[in-house]
């Protein structure tokens, strides 16, 4: 699958195995991780939350765009859901290609799409015990 | 016209509308017009330019005419990675 929502620890050394080919000389990886702060405010967790089928659906066209575009021979996105803590992988893709170049921008492409079309939402547990959803104006009733 | 139509709401709007979905009876014609009508009943506050809606599981338009018995899933604005 080209591109996968999982509730799973994400295994970047056996996800990059699945991008090995004997005409690839070139891969890039790229990582998104639950960091300690955002927007000036300290954060203790992260909570992902995604529409399963749609996500996969858009995900696996963005994929297929990057193959399009970009002289790649293997790409593969994984963004896991769930409660997650610092530190943890959050997103994962890799390319292969023959040279770097088109690997570097299809990488770049993959993640850039993805975060603003596939229905993936974050919501942030803050030092103070307080949440917020990321990028979202709605603000639960009563909060 | 008058057309039931079920709303399912994901993320922020799950929690602002306190509750996963509902049937609603509405005059809208569209899904942007039902998002406006039901962003007043729960107090939605996201513009639908950065909002998403997808009917009976596929992303659409906003423009796209509902049809009785339609799913409409609204999407707040997407924060991946």
């Amino acid at each position: 699958m080209s591109f996968k929502i999982t509730s799973a620890v994400i295994d970047p050394v056996g996800l990059k195995r699945g991008l090995e080919r004997s005409t690839a000389g070139a891969c890039v990886t790229f990582e998104g991780w639950v960091r300690n702060h955002n927007d000036g405010e300290a954060v203790q967790a992260l909570e992902y939350e995604a529409h399963l089928a749609i996500a996969e659906k858009e995900g696996a066209r963005i994929v297929a765009e990057a193959l399009e575009k970009f002289a790649v021979t293997a790409v593969h996105c994984e963004h896991r859901v769930g409660r997650l803590e610092i530190g943890d992988c959050a997103v994962w893709v890799g390319v292969s290609a023959d040279h770097r170049g088109p690997a570097f921008d299809a990488c770049r492409y993959v993640i850039d799409e993805t975060k603003v079309r596939v229905p993936i939402w974050k919501k942030e547990h803050y030092a103070s015990g307080a949440t917020g959803w990321v990028s979202c104006a709605t603000k639960a009733a009563g909060g | 016209m008058t057309i039931e139509v079920t709303a399912r709401y994901f993320a922020a709007f799950r929690e602002r509308a306190a509750r996963d979905s509902e049937s609603v009876r509405t005059q809208a014609r569209t899904a942007a017009e039902l998002y406006g009508e039901l962003a007043r009943r729960h107090g939605f506050a996201d513009s639908i330019a950065r909002c998403k809606v997808a009917i009976n599981d596929e992303l659409a338009d906003w423009n796209t005419a509902l049809s009785p018995g339609d799913e409409v899933l609204f999407f707040p604005p997407v924060a991946g990675g």
